[in-house]
Parts: structure tokens; C-alpha cells; sequence
């Protein structure tokens, strides 16, 4: 009867979708209000969508209403759109069309309402009932604090499945509560649409949804954490489910058959199974490396314990059956056998792929073997794209490739040969650049050493020259230079000295002016002395040397004298350095309360002289007393000083501040330096105006930049843990030494760890080898060689490759040059294919 | 005798100038050289150069006898390229095929001789003068006439090789260098080989040839330059020899056919008279008429008449078959088939035999040049050419000048406990090792598949070192040879032309021989460097019983750096980048460059460094970069600009994400087509 009506009442375009819907198996039944409410039963949740019938725009929504029939019937559900007749006075019935809304009811309770841009997809509509409806199986949070609360609640009880979605009524939320649908009352179900949540418990990657999987059921202690397994596959209700179960299966099976006949549920999922390999007498310590690796590999493999029993061994099976399995075993063996050293069995999934026997020596091979080999099946199925290896991701190399066409002011440096070399430096005092013009790094540098020319360009009395090591060899192998670049100065009747800076133009510049000076220079009166250490003496130098340094010596010092010397050498292009050995050295003794032979060390931002007594201090370590005046107590970081103060290997206390530092907290900081409670650190600070990369680093521990300044400790030198300090606290000397003192009791949490990762090749290599190999197997077979071979050569390779798999013995390192064979296989034919269709 | 050896050492010089020789006196020598040939004066020179206790033994009167009558013509056939546009000083001697290596700058044979192809008289003085301006120790118009052992198991070698001159001198060495090259003519034995002349003793005056029919016996360089010289006034000439004539631009080896003597090949092949015949030698008679003419006839016809040997008489092949090819009377037959090593002086004891049926010219030796029979005897020079016979330039003074070199090397490690030079280097410089010693060294150019370049690596990689040149055949006893340790992994670097490139029949001009791209590297056909990676040190069983036409045992990888038009290795993206894939997977490392500023960022967030970052900037020696550098960088997308970074957040690229290297972010626009890719000229 309604619907004949309704028929009648609408325009013609809505009368064709209308049949469409019809023609879906389960339409979505149209009734009226009244009709509606006289349905519903009671326990029973059902979905309303009110509308009025001549609207237009509630096609789209019914268009996905219409789809989320049937999902929503599978969860027992019911779906039904609801007529708002004109005369109706429901108050479901908005007033205007677009505050048309849907309801959700159990019985006749209303549950919740929708507005319709809510319901925007079928998988919104799915995802928010079904969370209305699990509202008390998964809890939404905000809070990390929530977090920890509900963790809290279910430790000893029941295991956790927390997620995080980017927002409500996402594919991803769609299919976590399918899950909790299902799994709703094994597993408390948390979810959240917080970044910051989820970055609080150390994920990386944020881009997208994550599920983890929280092992709380068998803890006891309340202050332990839950141990956490990161779902790696997309979420999708299927990838949940698997991924569950996986979880759910048992940790650790042990096992005394034969590997292939063994079944687990990781098998049904597509899961590889390791078996740990043991013997009786180990089978404590191998039961617990078991352990440790089915934690690392859960829900990526499946982990047992083989025990190499001899009932196992002896156990005879049908030949028939085992012989392609075990392609190196003698034929006439009855029994299966593992191999003398084997330690792991690896089973891959697929049915007909035989076992592989592997000797490995530690937990991180076996971890790294398996994702490799998952990895690579992975690779195998989705068509991700080879990287392309032709494409330069060295930015030094880049960089210079890219800037080549650039006309440097090469003039500005003398250009020398094997004939002029030795006559100029000869000559004059040089600075001469050895690098080779092939060479990216030498390139790159010459940028800065020709700024260099051109900023002292008729200033200075050094002659700055270049020599190209690609022509003249000959030249730089003599100079003892055979890596490149290589800075050397030449001074007459002086051994050259090398230049062991930062190959950047403020260095280099800093080193040829202070050589200006030949140091250690002498001093002759006492009046020089004090224009010396005031910083008169060389005002022009003082700029490139913060600390001035005076040895002081009675004349008959010779030793001392020596030895200081030969540091003043070594520390040439790094500090100022003199010398004062008069007859009345006593009064300068005197004066700075000094006993000889002594060190004077004038800084010239506080104006401080400082003594040192130096009796019998080697060369050496008057090297180190120098160098370690020139470090400040609470230096401001840089791309060039970091190195000198990574050097002690303590942590670093950074204070990150965009801009100046608050004198405040330097006064804070410098406090606690004087009272020996940063001893163990090196306090520092870093000005993200000068040192801009700083927000990168900010990036890496926050993953936002946060507000500034800042207060981090970076243990790099054990663990890389980074603590912040509590941006709610103010940088205030009693708040860091209790924050210092908490560190030590170990009661911060850390906010990131450092990644410990290897620098690995960033991109695999041309695995020439096997393309040989597949070329002369290709000879063997007797066909012709020419052009067209290509594809049958592939067609070996991939035999050829198969062939390896089933006796894949070789250590761990050569997968990856197989790794390549692989990738480099899929590629080949691609591009072959090409040209010989048009042929 | 009272005297211990070892006191006659310092004596030796001093006793045999003073005394008369008496019988059974005789000088000690630490090392002695036969002959002051090339080969001869350039051990000389090594020798010289460390210190050693040496002496040269010259029967003439002078260096280089060879090349006062050799070859006839004397025009040498080793080129003499002045200029190269380079001004690399060892690059350049890639295409100086005269000169010996020493330090001295004006030891160069460019300023001996203008010629493209010199005069051998410019060798004759070119040698003399190194010789005399080195100091060498040469004893002139010495003919060694007899050596012999004597067991003596203080000696370095537990015998002494004790040398007897054409006077009766007697001298006593611990090593004995034989440098004499290939001194005797070879000589084919058939009825009739009276009648032919020599090559070392023919006129080389064309007017003496005018209106002949010459025939050669032959079809090496000597052959076609003694054609060349006749070919304007002969009737005709024909030019015989068992194997087809092998063209050396073929077969990439020098000492076949050069294209400066193939005259007769262009005139041939245009149907001007003259002809190449192929027949071996020992089949044939040569039958004198009464004319005083030469007829060619077949050995077992002699047999078979048994008669005296009047032309008349003797059944001759066109009897038969009447259009036989060489059924003309000769005037002429010329003899150019090459020479043979002089094994005459050397006693049954040193147990010199001569090599296999291949290179029966040369005696036996390993591919340390050390004779198998006999240690402590040494073949240097042309005789020592069995070791890469037809493969190689060892038997050529371009060649030989850096096998002598890698001989001295053993040496000055075997008696004198000198390791073998190497430099030592941080793994960041290997890439550059590389680069640069392909782009230059000569030897590995000019000895290729003979003599390669050895990179020893550290424990943990993390440095290594360098040795160059060393004989690539004797790779299981590196380290005895050496002194050096290759307990943890090497680098071979070789120069290989294509496996199937070369060859006697071989179309070496074929299309598209070229190739471009670096994922081809593989199919190289022309010189090109190869480097083999070994885990371990290969065993003397693995190189001996290696891959058919493998230069070496197989590698755990390999890597080919593509041919190039310029032999000019230094693309960036086409020859560098590939190189430094290959070295960091084999390496397992990362061994890109990096700016401080990234150094810096990694420093502080990660708890490891790459080794660029360890060796560089952590020593504070990092490289920063400049602004136009920087910008350059971040159009790339491999640098970030920090200071424009805001709050909004991006994925962050600087991770070495070796994972999953195809989601790193490589900016847009970054390919390059640098198109290494030269296109068939």
C-alpha cells in the first residue's frame, strides 16, 4: 500500500533508483513511522533512517544505507528507512530536510542519533553502530593516563587490544569493530583517535592506523608493563582476525615430529613456522631462546621447540613422500634426518616448498632470516616497484652533480702543476688544496675554500693554491696525500702542516689566520705580555681564538721550553699560543701567582687569566690542558663544535631554545654545573636560529615540535634514551636537580629511544654473478646465442633459483645478494619483454 | 775456502778487482741479472733504487743489443704517444709502450723520438742513457757461457747459482734474474730449409728484391715487415704458414699481426698478386732447379723418389694437381719465424725445461716468474711471456716494466722482509681507492688479467688496505708473498675486455658491441675494470681448478664498472654509484658521503653513525656545505631545509630506511638521465 504511494508522490529520477535498490537481494524496507515502531522487539537494535521522500540529497545516504543492509543483518541489525508524511508529528521527523537524521534503537529505546554526514559510507555506517552498540566492550580513550588505567584493570585478567584510528568511521574503525564484535568478550577492546597517544607509546610511523596487541593476562605484578605486539599487516577484518589468532595460539609448542608433518594455526594463516632446534642436555637454554625469538616473531611466524630425540629420528617414513623434501639426503637412507649442525628449521608456508636447515648463530640472525624471507614473499605478491639503483642518494654526489654548470671563481686560487708546484711553495707561504676533480667530496669543498680566497682575497699574505690530484698525481702521492680533500700549509723553512679542521669555509678561514702568527710566537717584554693577554696584541686574531695562551719560563727552562713548543706547533690554526722566557719572567710569576714553568690561559669573553703550572708536562698533555680550556662549560651545540663535545662520551643535557637562551636558565644550569651535579653529563644548549637542524632532532624525540625552550637528556652512549624534561616545569635549579635525581633512581620515563639501527647499504647492487650465471647456463642448454636470449636466460635464472632454495645453506649474508638476484630477475623480464614484442 | 759465504759478500767486488782470478775464486752477488735489455736494466733499476747487492751481465758492449739489429727495419712497433691531452703522469704511460719506470722524469721515451712508431736506434740510446744516468751495475763484454748450482744450505735459496764467463771467471749469486730475452731464430727442420734465408740475416735493401717472386715463410710481425719493405718492387709475394694470420686489433693482443705492418693483407685481399697460404711447414720440401730457382713440393715425395734432389727429377704437387697454388718458381725464400729462448748455458740442475707444445719458446715458470724447476731463478722480460702468452702484454717492454716491478716486490719480501707496498686507507675512501687507480695506473691497464690490484680488508671493514699490481694467478699465496693478512675479506681489481670479444675470427666491430648501461656492465666488450669480492682468501685449489675463462676463482659477488668510449671512469651516477652499491652490499654498510649538518642530526638521534659521519665529522673533519650546495640539496630532496621546517609534520626522510628502501622519499624531479649511455660512433 505506502510503497504504491510513495510511488506516486516522487519525481522519475528517484523512481529508477528506487528499482535499482530492488534489485539488491535485500532491500531496504520503507515504512512508515508508525508501522516502524510497531517492529521493533525488544533486545533487538535496529537502524532508522527518517526521511522525507521528495528529498533529493538523501539519495547518497540512502545509496550506503542500502549497502549496509546486509553487513549490519549479519551482526542482527535491522535497517529501515522511515517516511516523515507531511502530517506525521514524529519527533524523528526533523523539521527540514537536511536535519534529517538516522536513529539507532534496541527495542524501543533509542540509542543514538546520526546526522547524516556521520553516515557519509557504507563503512562509517557500519563502524558507528556497531561502536554504539559495543560501547561497553571497547572503551574510547584520550589520555595516556586512561590508557595506563584501563591496562591497570584487566593486568593478571585479560589481554588488551588497543588501537588507533585516524578518525571515526574509517575502513580501519570499521574493521576493529568488527573484530571486538567477535572478540569483544575475550579481549578488552580500547581505542583512540589521538596522535599523541599513540606516539606516547613509541610508534613511528603515525600516518596510519595501528593495532596492538597488549599481553596483560599473564601479569602479575602491577607495576610491570604489558608486553606489546604491533600489528604489522593493513587492518582490515580479516588481517585482525588472523592477526588474533596468531595471538592467541600458544607462545612456545614444542614438538618431537617430523617438521613437515606438523600443523599449527600459523600455517592456516600463511605464517612460516621456526623450529629451535634442541638436544636434551640444552634444552633448558634452548627453550628459553625459544622464548625470546616467538616473542620477536610473534605474528610473523610461528615458533616450536624441535626436540632431537632419536624416536624422532628414527621414525621411517615413506621414501617416496620425503625424498624431494630432502634433496641432499642419500637415497637409501630410510630415516629423516636433520642435518649435523642444523640449529633452526625453517618451514614456509606454502605446501610443496621443502624445509630449510639452517645454522644460526644468535637470536638477531634467526629474527632477521625470518622477516627477510617474509619480507620477501611479501614483495613477491603486492607489485611494489624495484627502486631504481641508477638514482643517486648520496647528496654530497648530488649536490655537485647538480651545481657543476656553475662558473666558480676559480681565479681567486693559484692553480698549480707538477712543474710550478714545488717553486711556488718554495716562494711563498701556501695553503695548497690537493683534490681530484672526479671526487664529490673535494668538489664540494673547493665551493668553500674558493669563498675562503675570495673573502681574504689582498688581504692576506698566504697564497692560496689548488692542485687537481686527477692530473697530477705524481705531485700529491709525493706530498704523502692519498685521500682527498687534503689542505696543507707550507711556510718557508717550516715542515708542511696539514689542515685537520672541518673542510668548511669559517674553519679553514679561522686556521690560515691564525697561521698568520707563527705560534708559539715569542714575546719579548712584559708590556707585550699584557697587550698579548688582553687581547691587544693581535686584536684582528683574538675573533679566531677565544683563549690566548701564554707558557711562561725562566730561560734556563730549555725542556719545558721544548715541550711547549712542539704543543704550540700541534695546536697551530687552533689557539694563539706564545711564549715568555725573559729574565724577569718572576714578575709575571708573581702577578698571576704562577710558579714556573707556567701556563696562562686568557679568555677573552670573561677577561679571566687563568695559571697552570706546567713542571715536567709532556707535550701531550699540555695539548689536552689547552683543548680542554677551550671548551666552555655550558657551550651553545653547533653543526662544528658538537664533535669536541660528543668526544667524552657523557650525555648530553641540550637546553633547545629558538633564539637566545633565557639568561635564567643558563644562570640554573651553571649552577648546578658549580655544585658538581652535572659531572656526569655535558651540559649544552642549542640555538635553533643558528642551528636550524635542531628542529629535526626536536622532530625525531617529539614528533611534533614542542613548545620551547626545552631541556633534553640524550644518552646516546648507552641505550639512546631520551628523557625530557617536564615541559609543565619551569628551568629552575631545585626543579632539574630533582628531575636529575629521579633520572638516576630511574623513575623518568624515557620519550624516545634512539634508533640502534645499522647504516645497511641503502639499495641493493647489480648482482652481475648470477647474470653470468644464468648466461653461460643458458650457453650449456646449446642455444644460439644473440639478442633474443634474454628471456630464456631468465627462464633459467628462475630455475636456477628455485634449485637454491631447496638447499639453502649458505650463511645469512649471501640471501641478500639472492635478494637481489631476485629483485633484479623481475625487472629484467619486464624491460626484455619490451623491445622484443616490436621486433 | 776458509771464508764463510757470507763474509765473500762484502769482499766480493773488492777481492775480484784486486786479485787475478783464480781458480775457484769468484765474486758474490745477492742478485745477478743475464742481460742488459730492457728487462734487465728496469730490475737493474729496482734493484738499484732499494740498495741491493746486484750485478748486470751484458755479452755486448753495450744495453740493448737486441735493438742494434732488431727488427731488421728498425722500426719499432710499440707506440710512442706524446701526447694523450692528460696530464697524469701514470695514465700517460698506458700509451707509452718504450719507456722503463723509473723516478727520473726525463727517463721518458717521448723525449727520445717524435715517431709515432720509432726508430730502434732511438731505444739503443734511450736505453744507454738509463742505464748510465741511473748508475746502473753493468758489466759489459760478459758473456755468461755456463750456470750451474751449487747446494749450500746457508744460502738464501740453499744453493748458490754459480756463473761461469767466457773468460773462466767465476761468479757466485744468491738469486739469478734471467732477463736474456729470445735470442735464438726459430728454425723449422724440412727437406730444403737450407735454401731459406733469415730474417736476422736478409737484405733489408728492396733494391736487392726488384722483379722477384719472394716467398715468406711465416706470418708474424717479422714476416709481414720484412713483406712490407719488398712489396713496391717483388714480382709478387707469398707468404705461408701453418695457422691463419691472427689480426692484433682481433685478438686485443700485440704480438699478433699490428695493422702498421698488414700491408700485404690490403694488397692480397685487392688481387694485386700477392697471397697468404696456410700450410704447416714440416710437410713441405723446397727444391733448388738448375736455375738457381726455388720449388715448393710435399716432404713425403722426397721419401718416396729417394733420388738426388735435381728439380727435374722430383715430382712436384702440380705433377698432379695442375693448378697447385704455389706452382711458380721462386727466387727467393725468406725465413721470419720467430725466436726462441736460449736454454743452452744453463746446466741439467737448474732443471730449466722449456713450456708445453703452446709456448715451447719459453721455459717453465710460475706466475711469480719463478722457475718451477729450480727457486730463487727467475725469468723476467720477453722469455717470461709464457705466463699470459697471447693473452697479455708480459712479453713487451710495456708490460714486462711492471711484472719485473712485481718480481722485486717478492723479492724485497722474500730476502729482505719488506712487506709489499700498500697505503692504508678508512672504508670511506674505498670507492675513491678505486676510482682513482682505474682512471690511472698503468699496469693494471697494460698487464690486464695478469697483474690486479689487491684491497685487503680490516677487521670489521672499517679500514683497509691497498696493494697494487700485484700477479693475480699467485692470489692463494698473498699472504706469503706479500706479508700482508687477508684474514677478513679481499677485493681483486682487474681490467678484462668481453669474455667472447676477442679473438683470431672474431668481428670485433660488430653492432651494438658497445654497451651503456650500468645494469649491462656485465656485457662489456672492451677493456673494462672488474672487481672480484672474496670472503676469504681463495686455496690454491680453487685458482688452479677456477671457472674455464675466469681470470680467477669465482667471487662471492662481482662487480662490473661499464666500458667506456673515454676509458674515463668517472661518472658520477654511471660508474661511481654502481661501484659504491656493489662495495656497501658486499661490505653490508652504508657508504655514502654526508654533510656535517646531517652527520650532525644523526649524532643526535641515532645511536649509530655512518662510517662517513664516524671518520669525518666525528674527528671533526666534517665537509659543510655551501649555500648554493644546500639549496641544491633540498630541490633534490635529499637534504631538508630546517629553517623553513614549521610545525606541520612530515614523514621523516632522513632515516636510512634500508627496510624498505622504495617508500623512501626521493624528491621529484630528481632522475637524472645522465645518459652514460654513448651511442655506436
Amino acid at each position: 500500500m505506502s510503497s504504491d504511494f510513495h510511488v506516486f508522490r516522487v519525481g522519475v529520477s528517484f523512481v529508477i533508483m528506487c528499482i535499482l535498490y530492488k534489485s539488491a537481494e535485500d532491500p531496504l524496507p520503507e515504512l512508515s513511522p508508525q508501522k516502524y515502531f510497531s517492529t521493533l522487539q525488544p533486545g533487538k537494535a535496529s537502524l532508522a533512517y527518517f526521511c522525507h521522500a521528495d528529498s533529493p540529497s538523501t539519495s547518497v545516504v540512502l545509496e550506503q544505507l542500502n549497502e549496509a543492509v546486509r553487513p549490519l543483518q549479519d551482526y542482527g541489525i535491522s535497517v529501515a528507512k522511515v517516511h516523515c508524511v507531511k502530517e506525521e508529528t514524529s519527533r524523528y521527523c526533523g523539521k527540514e530536510e537536511d536535519l534529517m537524521k538516522a536513529y539507532l534503537f534496541r527495542g524501543n529505546i533509542l540509542l543514538r542519533e546520526f546526522p547524516t554526514d556521520t553516515l557519509f559510507d557504507v563503512n562509517a555506517i557500519v563502524a558507528h553502530v556497531l561502536f554504539t552498540l559495543l560501547f561497553n566492550e571497547v572503551k574510547y580513550i584520550s589520555t595516556l593516563e586512561d590508557l595506563q588505567n584501563i591496562e591497570n584493570t584487566v593486568k593478571g585478567k585479560a589481554n588488551m587490544i588497543f588501537s588507533y584510528v585516524r578518525a571515526i568511521g574509517t575502513p580501519e574503525h570499521r574493521a576493529i569493530m568488527e573484530a571486538a564484535f567477535v572478540y569483544g568478550t575475550a579481549y578488552q577492546f580500547v581505542l583512540t583517535t589521538e596522535i599523541a597517544l599513540l606516539e606516547s607509546i613509541g610508534s613511528e610511523d603515525i600516518e596510519r592506523a595501528h593495532l596492538y596487541f597488549f599481553h596483560c593476562n599473564l601479569i602479575s605484578d602491577l607495576t610491570q608493563q604489558c608486553r606489546r605486539t604491533l600489528m604489522r599487516q593493513p587492518l582490515t577484518t580479516l588481517n585482525i582476525h588472523a592477526f588474533v589468532k596468531t595471538m592467541k595460539a600458544p607462545l612456545l609448542t614444542e614438538v618431537a615430529e617430523d617438521p613437515q608433518q606438523v600443523s599449527t594455526v600459523h600455517l592456516q594463516l600463511g605464517l612460516p613456522l621456526v623450529f629451535i632446534v634442541s638436544q636434551k642436555a640444552t634444552y633448558e637454554a634452548d627453550r628459553r631462546t625459544a622464548e625470546w625469538v616467538a616473542w620477536r616473531l610473534l605474528g610473523k611466524a610461528g615458533v616450536l621447540l624441535l626436540l632431537r630425540l632419536t624416536s624422532w629420528m628414527t621414525v621411517t617414513l615413506q621414501i617416496s613422500n620425503i625424498k624431494h623434501l630432502f634433496p641432499f639426503r642419500k637415497r637409501d637412507s630410510l630415516e629423516v634426518n636433520i642435518p649435523q649442525h642444523t640449529n633452526v628449521v625453517f618451514r614456509r608456508a606454502e605446501k610443496e616448498v621443502p624445509l630449510e636447515f639452517l645454522v644460526l648463530t644468535d637470536i638477531d640472525s634467526i629474527i632477521s632470516y625470518v622477516e627477510d624471507n617474509v619480507e620477501m614473499e611479501e614483495n613477491k605478491d603486492s607489485d611494489v616497484e624495484d627502486p631504481d639503483l641508477d638514482i643517486q642518494d648520496d647528496e654530497v654526489a648530488e649536490t655537485v652533480y647538480r651545481d657543476r654548470k656553475r662558473q666558480l671563481p676559480l681565479e681567486v686560487t693559484m692553480e698549480l702543476t707538477e712543474e710550478t708546484f714545488h717553486a711556488t711553495v718554495m716562494a711563498s707561504d701556501s695553503i695548497v688544496l690537493f683534490y681530484a676533480g672526479w671526487q664529490a667530496v673535494s668538489m664540494a669543498f673547493l665551493q668553500s675554500y674558493i669563498d675562503v680566497a675570495v673573502k681574504l682575497k689582498g688581504t692576506s699574505t698566504m697564497l692560496l693554491t689548488r692542485i687537481n690530484c686527477a692530473d697530477w698525481s705524481g705531485v700529491c702521492t709525493k706530498q704523502n696525500v692519498t685521500e682527498f680533500p687534503a689542505v696543507k700549509m707550507y711556510k718557508k723553512g717550516e715542515n708542511p702542516v696539514s689542515y685537520a679542521g672541518m673542510l668548511g669555509t669559517e674553519d679553514l678561514l679561522k686556521f690560515i689566520q691564525l697561521n698568520r702568527i707563527s705560534c708559539p710566537v715569542s714575546i719579548t717584554s712584559i708590556q707585550e705580555v699584557e697587550e698579548y693577554l688582553n687581547g691587544e696584541l693581535y686584536e684582528d686574531l683574538v675573533t679566531y681564538s677565544s683563549v690566548s695562551v701564554l707558557g711562561l719560563f725562566s730561560p734556563a727552562m730549555t725542556t719545558a721550553k721544548e715541550d711547549f713548543t712542539e704543543a704550540g706547533n700541534y695546536l697551530k690554526g687552533c689557539v694563539l699560543t706564545g711564549i715568555y722566557s725573559e729574565e724577569d719572567v718572576w714578575i709575571l710569576a708573581n702577578k698571576h701567582a704562577a710558579t714556573l714553568p707556567a701556563l696562562l690561559l686568557a679568555k677573552h669573553k670573561d677577561g679571566k687569566i687563568e695559571s697552570i703550572p706546567l713542571a715536567g708536562t709532556p707535550a701531550q698533555d699540555i695539548v689536552q690542558i689547552i683543548t680542554n680550556a677551550l671548551q666552555e662549560t655550558f657551550p651553545e651545540i653547533t653543526v662544528e663544535n658538537l664533535p669536541t663535545y660528543f668526544k667524552p662520551q657523557k650525555p648530553l643535557l641540550i637546553l633547545f631554545s629558538d633564539g637566545s637562551i633565557n639568561p635564567q636558565h643558563r644562570e640554573a644550569i651553571l649552577t648546578l654545573v658549580a655544585q658538581k651535579h652535572l659531572d656526569s653529563f655535558t651540559p649544552c644548549w642549542l640555538n635553533l636560529k643558528n642551528t636550524p637542524v635542531g628542529r629535526g632532532i626536536l622532530q625525531v624525540y617529539f614528533g611534533l615540535l614542542p613548545p620551547l625552550p626545552l631541556l633534553v637528556l640524550v644518552n646516546q652512549h648507552s641505550g639512546g634514551h631520551v628523557f625530557a624534561f617536564p615541559s609543565d616545569q619551569s628551568i629552575t635549579e631545585q626543579n632539574l636537580a630533582l628531575w636529575l635525581k629521579k633520572l638516576e633512581a630511574g623513575l623518568e620515563n624515557h620519550i624516545t629511544i634512539l634508533s640502534a639501527q645499522e647504516w645497511k647499504p641503502p639499495l641493493p647492487a647489480y648482482n652481475f654473478l648470477s647474470m653470468m650465471d644464468a648466461a653461460t647456463s643458458q650457453h650449456a642448454t646449446g642455444k644460439a646465442p644473440g639478442r633474443m636470449k634474454e628471456i630464456d636466460v631468465q627462464e633459467n635464472d628462475k630455475e636456477r633459483h628455485e634449485d637454491k632454495l631447496t638447499v639453502k645453506k649458505e650463511p645469512v649474508e649471501t640471501l641478500r645478494i639472492k635478494h637481489w638476484n631476485r629483485n633484479n630477475w623481475f625487472k629484467e623480464t619486464e624491460k626484455s619483454l619490451k623491445p622484443h614484442t616490436e621486433l | 775456502m776458509g771464508l764463510s759465504a757470507a763474509l765473500w759478500g762484502p769482499l766480493g767486488l773488492l777481492l775480484s778487482l784486486a786479485l787475478p782470478p783464480a781458480v775457484g775464486a769468484h765474486t758474490h752477488r745477492d742478485y745477478c741479472v743475464l742481460g742488459a735489455g730492457p728487462a734487465g736494466l728496469q730490475v737493474a733499476a729496482f734493484l738499484h733504487h732499494a740498495g741491493r747487492d746486484y750485478e748486470v751481465f751484458e755479452r755486448t758492449p753495450a744495453p740493448g743489443s737486441f735493438f742494434m739489429r732488431y727488427p731488421r727495419h728498425r722500426k719499432l712497433i710499440s707506440i710512442n704517444k706524446r701526447y694523450t691531452g692528460k696530464n697524469n703522469a701514470e695514465f700517460n704511460l698506458r700509451h707509452d709502450w718504450n719507456s722503463l719506470l723509473s723516478h727520473d722524469p726525463r727517463l721518458v721515451f717521448r723525449h727520445y723520438s717524435r715517431a709515432y712508431f720509432p726508430d730502434a736506434g732511438d731505444m739503443v740510446r734511450y736505453l744507454r742513457d738509463f742505464a748510465d744516468r741511473l748508475g746502473l751495475h753493468v758489466r759489459y763484454n760478459t758473456n755468461i757461457v755456463h750456470v750451474t748450482l751449487k747446494k749450500d744450505w746457508q744460502a738464501w735459496n740453499s744453493h748458490y747459482f754459480i756463473l761461469t764467463n767466457q773468460k773462466g771467471q767465476v761468479y757466485q749469486c744468491s738469486v739469478l734474474l734471467v732477463a736474456t730475452g729470445l735470442s735464438v731464430p726459430n728454425l723449422v727442420d724440412f727437406p730444403g730449409s737450407e735454401y731459406a734465408e733469415g730474417y736476422e740475416s736478409v737484405s733489408v735493401d728492396p733494391e736487392d728484391f726488384v722483379g722477384q717472386n719472394v716467398l715468406i715463410l711465416g706470418r708474424g710481425n717479422s714476416a709481414f715487415e720484412t713483406a712490407e719493405n719488398i712489396l713496391g718492387v717483388t714480382n709478387f709475394i707469398h707468404m705461408l704458414s701453418r695457422s691463419r694470420v691472427r689480426l692484433s686489433w682481433a685478438t686485443h693482443y700485440v704480438g699478433d699481426l699490428r695493422a702498421i705492418n698488414n700491408g700485404l693483407l690490403d694488397t692480397y685481399q685487392l688481387k694485386s698478386l700477392d697471397g697468404l697460404l696456410e700450410s704447416d711447414l714440416r710437410d713441405l720440401a723446397i727444391v733448388k732447379d738448375a736455375k738457381g730457382k726455388f720449388h715448393i713440393t710435399l716432404g713425403f715425395f722426397l721419401e718416396e723418389t729417394n733420388a738426388s734432389r735435381s728439380a727435374d727429377a722430383i715430382p712436384l704437387p702440380q705433377d698432379d694437381n695442375d693448378n697447385f697454388a704455389m706452382r711458380v718458381a721462386y727466387d727467393r725464400v725468406i725465413r721470419c719465424l720467430g725466436w726462441k729462448f736460449d736454454f743452452s748455458i744453463f746446466n741439467q740442475s737448474l732443471r730449466l725445461s722449456s713450456g708445453s707444445e703452446f709456448s715451447k719458446k719459453y721455459p717453465l715458470i710460475r706466475a711469480s716468474y719463478e722457475s718451477k724447476g729450480t727457486r730463487g731463478l727467475f725469468i723476467l722480460g720477453t722469455a717470461s711471456h709464457s705466463v699470459d702468452y697471447r693473452k697479455s702484454a708480459g712479453g713487451f717492454i710495456h708490460g714486462f716494466r711492471y711484472t719485473v716491478r712485481a718480481v722485486h716486490r717478492l723479492l724485497e719480501h722474500r730476502h729482505h722482509g719488506i712487506p709489499w707496498p700498500c697505503t692504508e686507507h678508512p672504508t670511506t675512501q674505498l670507492t675513491n681507492s678505486i676510482i682513482r687507480r682505474v682512471n690511472e695506473a698503468s699496469g693494471l691497464y697494460q698487464m690486464f688479467g695478469v697483474l690486479a690490484d689487491v684491497i685487503l680488508l680490516k677487521e670489521n671493514a672499517t679500514a683497509f688496505e691497498y696493494l697494487e699490481e700485484f700477479p693475480m694467478q699467485m692470489l692463494a699465496q698473498l699472504e706469503t708473498l706479500t706479508g700482508r693478512t687477508a684474514k677478513h675479506g679481499l677485493f681483486i681489481i682487474n681490467m678484462e675486455y668481453g669474455k667472447n670479444f676477442s679473438g683470431p675470427d672474431k668481428d670485433v666491430f660488430f653492432h651494438d658491441r658497445s654497451v651503456g648501461h650500468t645494469e649491462d656492465a656485465w656485457q662489456s666488450n672492451f677493456l673494462h675494470p672488474v672487481i672480484y669480492y672474496y670472503r676469504h682468501l681463495p686455496t690454491e685449489q680453487e685458482v688452479r681448478f677456477r671457472p674455464a675463462h675466469w681470470p680467477l676463482p669465482r667471487p662471492t659477488a662481482i662487480h662490473h664498472i661499464v666500458e667506456d668510449f673515454l676509458t674515463d671512469w668517472t661518472a658520477p651516477v654511471g660508474h661511481i654509484l654502481p661501484l659504491r652499491r656493489f662495495l656497501e652490499n658486499c661490505l653490508d654498510t652504508d657508504l655514502r658521503s654526508f654533510y656535517a649538518e646531517s652527520c650532525f642530526l644523526f649524532t643526535l638521534t641515532r645511536q649509530k653513525l655512518p662510517p662517513f659521519c664516524q671518520q669525518g665529522y666525528l674527528r671533526k673533519q666534517g665537509l659543510v656545505y655551501t649555500k648554493s650546495l644546500q639549496q641544491h640539496g633540498v630541490e633534490s630532496g635529499l637534504l631538508r631545509d630546517y629553517a623553513t621546517m614549521g610545525q606541520v609534520l612530515e614523514d621523516s626522510s632522513r632515516q636510512p630506511g634500508d627496510q624498505e628502501p622504495v617508500n623512501q622519499p626521493l624528491g621529484t624531479g630528481h632522475l637524472i638521465h645522465l645518459d652514460s649511455n654513448k651511442e655506436e660512433l
